[in-house]
């Protein structure tokens, strides 16, 4: 609300899910600049990229699988091929609408966002890290993808520490393994981390919170000194930040790897944690697959 | 006796002379480029020369040399593929020189394949996937009035664009936000790349289900290959700027070449030397009739 007083060509358009995505909050207080489309995601997308040819800064807004399959042409045609000022907002990403099954559940949105040129993709971390993404993606030339999840999640960054566009946040220094994580697994893996130094293992963990553009010096740091890295994401490991970085660090500075992540296969029905623990997507399994990481040396 | 208004009609018939002149023109320059590259659709862009001509050299407040310029009008042309026509539109009024348009789809060129606004002097928008037209074009239109602004948004749309849900989707949005200055027109030949458009999917009765979708269609159906038709239905869609309007046209794909006319294999099409030179002078004689007339 502060960033729409702010910036007066801010414009929010929604595809029938503002009570959801809470911009219906910002159509409240700004129905000239709020457009509500209906369940028409590709209409939604095409709209903001001919708002943005004229000038405007908008935001759209559904949930992250309707936003990444939905308009996919619409993406890759009108606003990465013209490199056109429209913030993405993907919401309730990964399994986070979780009790809506797996037809509501978004595991390859950053796999699709990714291979789009011009796109650049934000998962942040928690609120704070949101909050000054959206901030940052409002100066950013061309498309942006904030991946958003639902479910409340722990506050791990104070909001005067500033989130960096392109770089990767060092969470926790450590010697022995790095962990790479994003979205709402950097809790899990901060956890994972402190567990793991009572059992004398010293775990890095870094929040990859700018999956592209990828801090590829931060992840070459950490790893040339770890000489192990284990990603972990709610998203599949086809396509996701753990393939992001296992791209970047093949030819840069290759070390062993593992990824925790959704493997081929659809999701379903469930409790939040629960469900993502059922995936494999969890602080024992971080912990597990560390130490195998670790022992298989 | 009001000279004024004849003199008035005077300078509107000559001027409609011209730009079908000019239209004629591109027609032979635009089959001349699509033969020695042997690719290109060739179709779409001879059914929309005269909607596009006057449009750019009678309709649009546009400054070729300022593209950028906040308040000029915009066009959208949905059905991309139609894009050298544009491209020959847009060197004659200056956007860039005329003979770059033997680059057409060549390496390195600034005149892809489909339009592309990065690339190419007034392109507003990049289409070529079909269907982005209508919902692009609306979110200019909207623009206008948060930016509050007068230009003008307009968006060519063909049979093939109309087979695609976006355009329905976008259609519907149109009716709902009901942006001022906000032109649909239908280059409206009724043939795809497959066959007629009423074999493959038939979008009559066209005018009612524009109508159904609460947009404001014009009840006559213009001729799109006659100027002076083509301006009275801008005086119409003058008269009625203040909601979204539509305009169909009825125009006939492969105009200008009486064995490509209607015939769907010439969407796309290599143009063959036999029809090269079979058709080339049925073209020159259309300019010559018309260079008589100017």
């Amino acid at each position: 609300m502060k960033l729409a007083g702010e910036n007066p060509d801010l414009v929010v358009l929604d595809a029938d899910v503002s009570a959801s995505t809470q911009t219906l909050h910002f159509g409240n207080k700004y129905p000239e600049r709020f457009f509500n489309v209906g369940v028409a995601e590709a209409n939604m997308a095409d709209i903001a990229g001919g708002m943005a040819s004229c000038g405007l800064r908008p935001v759209i807004n559904t949930f992250a699988i309707f936003m990444s399959l939905k308009c996919t042409d619409q993406i890759r045609n009108v606003l990465c091929y013209n490199n056109l000022n429209v913030i993405l907002a993907g919401n309730y990403a990964g399994l986070s609408d979780s009790f809506d099954g797996a037809s509501h559940q978004s595991i390859i949105d950053i796999a699709i966002m990714c291979a789009m040129p011009n796109m650049k993709v934000i998962v942040p971390a928690d609120s704070s890290e949101l909050e000054q993404a959206l901030k940052i993606a409002l100066q950013i030339k061309g498309p942006t993808y904030l991946r958003i999840c639902r479910n409340p999640t722990p506050a791990l960054f104070e909001n005067d520490e500033p989130f960096k566009f392109g770089k990767i946040r060092k969470v926790r220094e450590g010697e022995d393994i790095t962990i790479a994580a994003c979205g709402v697994p950097v809790y899990m893996a901060i956890e994972a981390a402190t567990e793991l130094a009572a059992k004398g293992i010293s775990a890095e963990v870094l929040n990859v919170s700018t999956i592209k553009p990828l801090d590829i010096k931060a992840l070459v740091e950490s790893v040339s000194k770890t000489g192990k890295i284990l990603t972990v994401e709610e998203h599949s490991v086809h396509g996701g930040m753990g393939s992001s970085v296992a791209n970047a660090l093949v030819k840069h500075f290759p070390v062993r790897m593992d990824m925790i992540g959704i493997r081929d296969t659809f999701t379903e029905t469930g409790p939040y944690l629960e469900l993502l623990s059922k995936y494999g997507i969890s602080t024992a399994d971080i912990i597990n697959k560390a130490e195998n990481l670790i022992n298989s040396q | 006796m009001d000279v004024s208004k004849i003199l008035n009609e005077q300078d509107r018939i000559a001027k409609a002379n011209l730009i079908q002149y000019l239209a004629q023109q591109c027609r032979v320059e635009i089959f001349d480029i699509l033969y020695k590259l042997g690719n290109g659709h060739w179709g779409g862009s001879a059914s929309a020369a005269e909607i596009l001509a006057t449009l750019y050299f009678c309709i649009m407040n546009i400054k070729s040399e300022d593209p950028g310029w906040p308040d000029r009008d915009r066009l959208v042309l949905s059905k991309g593929h139609a894009a050298p026509m544009l491209y020959a539109m847009l060197a004659h009024r200056g956007y860039f020189p005329v003979d770059e348009l033997q680059s057409l789809r060549l390496l390195n060129s600034r005149l892809q394949g489909h339009p592309c606004m990065n690339h190419t002097s007034g392109v507003e928008m990049s289409t070529g996937a079909l269907g982005h037209g209508i919902s692009t074009g609306l979110g200019m239109a909207l623009s206008a009035g948060i930016l509050k602004k007068n230009y003008w948004s307009f968006m060519i749309v063909g049979d093939g664009c109309l087979n695609e849900g976006q355009s329905w989707e976008g259609i519907m949005a149109t009716a709902k936000f009901k942006p001022s200055r906000f032109v649909i027109l239908v280059d409206y030949n009724k043939v795809q790349l497959d066959g007629n458009s009423d074999d493959i999917m038939p979008l009559d009765p066209l005018f009612d289900k524009f109508k159904a979708f609460n947009l404001n269609v014009c009840s006559k159906t213009f001729d799109g290959h006659n100027v002076k038709d083509i301006l009275e239905s801008w005086d119409w869609i003058r008269d009625n700027y203040e909601k979204p309007v539509v305009v169909i046209y009825r125009t006939v794909k492969g105009k200008g070449v009486s064995f490509m006319e209607h015939n769907h294999k010439w969407h796309g099409a290599p143009i063959d030397k036999d029809s090269y030179d079979n058709g080339r002078p049925e073209l020159l004689a259309r300019l010559k009739e018309l260079e008589a007339e100017l």
